[in-house]
């Protein structure tokens, strides 16, 4: 692990409006992630990761504070900025997969090669390669409704990864995975994250997951309770 | 751009059925509109080429005082063909009319008619008048056609008597006989009119050497100035009837399309709706994964137009041959046109040009591309953190 910040949150608050008042869903984060990290935003339902997640991943912005993903700041980008670190820096990992349903296995993990303007058969060669990396290489032509819940995990990590991203946020990616699927995905991801550097941030409660991770944030009511890093 | 085709494309092949009945529903808009498009066009050229294959030919000079729409002004509206227009009547470039009122006794009732003189070896118009060239002395040659034929229950060989009053004001009546009944998709020439020999009307109405208006040759150019007493009619002029009915009936038939239209829009109105709201995971991914909201705004845009472009070439898989064959065969109206009062044929050839089908098809890509675009502006106020949940309603 490098000694490099890819993510930078200061005194991050975030409130939502509810009826004619308001949720403060996280309340002063103080977070900083380098480059190759294995780390997790770990808590019950409703203490903020998904939050700070979207808001790292520049989904959502901040109400006070600043988050900084590889030194730019979230809150000041434009639609355009936002969207173009999402596409060249970012990857997304959900728990409900998010595939694309009518579009083939290498048609999903081509989409965001397709965004960077890669060539056909450069496309091609890093799809291959990705689709390698999660083991489904003989799935090419199936669509994500013939497919399993663990296969179509895969896919979407293969999606997150395939561009080599400098961050992979990944919201609750065992949620719908029994737990042999959920340790098959995890070791998978933990081997990308050894073999391209690439830094994963978890949102997650699952304790399968959490068993994974070199770093543990926990956050309870919006606020990091226990930030925890596990030597290796 | 290219990347939005792509995934247009594939996300409306993807969508199978839902797709396919759109574009058939569009496809079929595009047929029937080109189709009774070139049917109207088609009707106003072979009124026009009717027109001038029966009556107007190239154009028309009329005597100052004749007015079609009033009958009594027939009595002053002839004169001498002018000395200028002689040389021309003898090689066929042109040919006068003299035209008199007067009535005819088919079965014993009478009917008022429009006695008109032609040279019956004339060749400028398709009135078989070669049929009054005969040598029946014992009654005078006539030629009808098939709506007076039909209207009054005469034909080919019957006779009947005929009454005119000459130039001096003295009634006079002989016997008619029928040689030919002519059928002309040109109602003016045929209702109420009794085509005799030109010399013999003028020897009838004592008025030797006159005509009421004179016709020249379609194509023939040079045509000198109106003499005095005589104006020049254009066959733009002439024909100018036929274009405001067109007009009339184009307006009309704009409300079918609008129709058509509106059935094949709300299809894919329905379906872009539809789509925002059991999509939204997927505007949501579109949006992690780098695309903007505006940019997703363009791709559902993009994806609602091109049913557009799939109906253009499934409507080109069977509307060509069908138009082509309709070309050929034409198309049979079911009702008898003969008593429609205007210049119609019982079978219209549709005439279709590439402009025709270009306009139709750009129009038709317009109107989709704006239904596709309402209902996709929703997206841009879309939360993309909520989208990727599908918890919008």
């Amino acid at each position: 692990m490098e000694n490099v910040p890819v993510i930078k949150v200061e005194k991050l608050v975030k409130r939502f409006p509810i009826g004619k008042g308001e949720f403060t869903a996280l309340n002063g984060i103080d977070v900083q992630l380098s480059r190759g990290e294995f780390a997790g935003l770990v808590g019950p339902s409703g203490s903020g990761k998904t939050t700070l997640l979207n808001i790292i991943g520049s989904l959502d912005v901040p109400t006070e504070g600043e988050a900084f993903v590889l030194d730019r700041a979230i809150s000041t980008l434009n639609a355009r900025e936002a969207a173009l670190l999402r596409k060249k820096e970012l990857g997304f990992i959900f728990q409900s997969y998010n595939l694309l349903a009518v579009h083939t296995v290498f048609e999903n993990v081509e989409f965001p090669l397709l965004l960077l303007n890669y060539t056909g058969s450069e496309r091609n060669r890093m799809v291959m390669d990705a689709l390698d990396w999660v083991g489904i290489t003989d799935k090419v032509k199936s669509k994500p409704p013939q497919l399993s819940g663990g296969e179509c995990q895969r896919i979407a990590i293969a999606r997150a990864m395939v561009k080599k991203p400098s961050i992979v946020l990944a919201d609750e990616p065992t949620a719908n995975l029994d737990a042999a699927n959920s340790h098959n995905i995890l070791k998978t991801m933990e081997t990308l994250n050894r073999e391209l550097k690439t830094t994963f941030l978890f949102a997650t409660h699952d304790d399968k997951v959490i068993s994974y991770l070199r770093r543990k944030i926990y956050l309870v009511d919006g606020r990091v309770e226990k930030d925890e890093n596990i030597k290796q | 751009m290219k990347t939005a085709f792509k995934l247009a494309f594939r996300n409306l092949t993807g969508a199978g059925l839902r797709t396919w009945l759109n574009v058939i529903v569009l496809s079929f808009s595009f047929v029937v509109i080109i189709w009774m498009k070139g049917i109207i066009e088609g009707w106003n050229r072979q009124a026009k080429n009717d027109m001038t294959r029966w009556e107007i030919g190239g154009g028309q000079f009329w005597h100052e005082k004749y007015d079609p729409f009033d009958p009594f002004t027939l009595t002053e509206s002839h004169a001498p063909v002018p000395e200028e227009f002689i040389p021309e009547v003898e090689k066929g470039v042109m040919e006068p009319y003299l035209i008199a009122q007067g009535s005819i006794y088919p079965r014993g009732r009478m009917q008022s008619i429009m006695i008109k003189g032609i040279n019956p070896k004339q060749t400028i118009f398709l009135i078989p008048s070669h049929k009054l060239d005969t040598a029946v002395t014992e009654a005078i040659p006539a030629v009808i056609g098939s709506i007076m034929s039909k209207n009054l229950k005469i034909g080919v060989g019957d006779r009947m008597m005929i009454q005119w009053r000459d130039a001096s004001g003295t009634f006079d009546a002989s016997e008619i006989l029928i040689r030919e009944v002519f059928a002309a998709n040109v109602p003016n020439i045929d209702q109420g009119q009794v085509y005799i020999p030109l010399e013999k009307l003028r020897s009838m109405m004592n008025l030797p050497g006159e005509a009421t208006l004179i016709t020249f040759r379609d194509g023939v150019s040079g045509i000198s100035a109106a003499p005095p007493g005589w104006v020049h009619k254009t066959k733009q002029e002439l024909t100018a009837s036929v274009d405001k009915v067109i007009k009339m009936k184009s307006a009309g038939t704009s409300v079918f399309y609008a129709v058509l239209l509106l059935l094949a829009m709300l299809g894919i109105f329905d379906t872009q709706v539809l789509s925002i709201f059991r999509r939204q995971k997927e505007i949501g991914t579109y949006i992690a994964l780098g695309y903007t909201r505006s940019q997703v705004v363009g791709l559902f845009t993009l994806e609602g137009t091109m049913n557009a472009v799939l109906a253009a070439l499934v409507g080109a898989a069977y509307g060509l041959p069908f138009l082509a064959w309709q070309a050929k065969v034409g198309w049979t109206m079911p009702m008898d046109t003969s008593d429609f009062g205007m210049s119609i044929a019982q079978t219209l050839y549709p005439a279709f040009s590439a402009g025709l089908v270009i306009m139709t098809v750009l129009v038709i890509m317009l109107v989709t591309l704006i239904v596709s675009y309402w209902p996709s502006r929703r997206i841009a106020k879309m939360n993309p953190t909520e989208a990727l949940r599908g918890r919008i309603q």
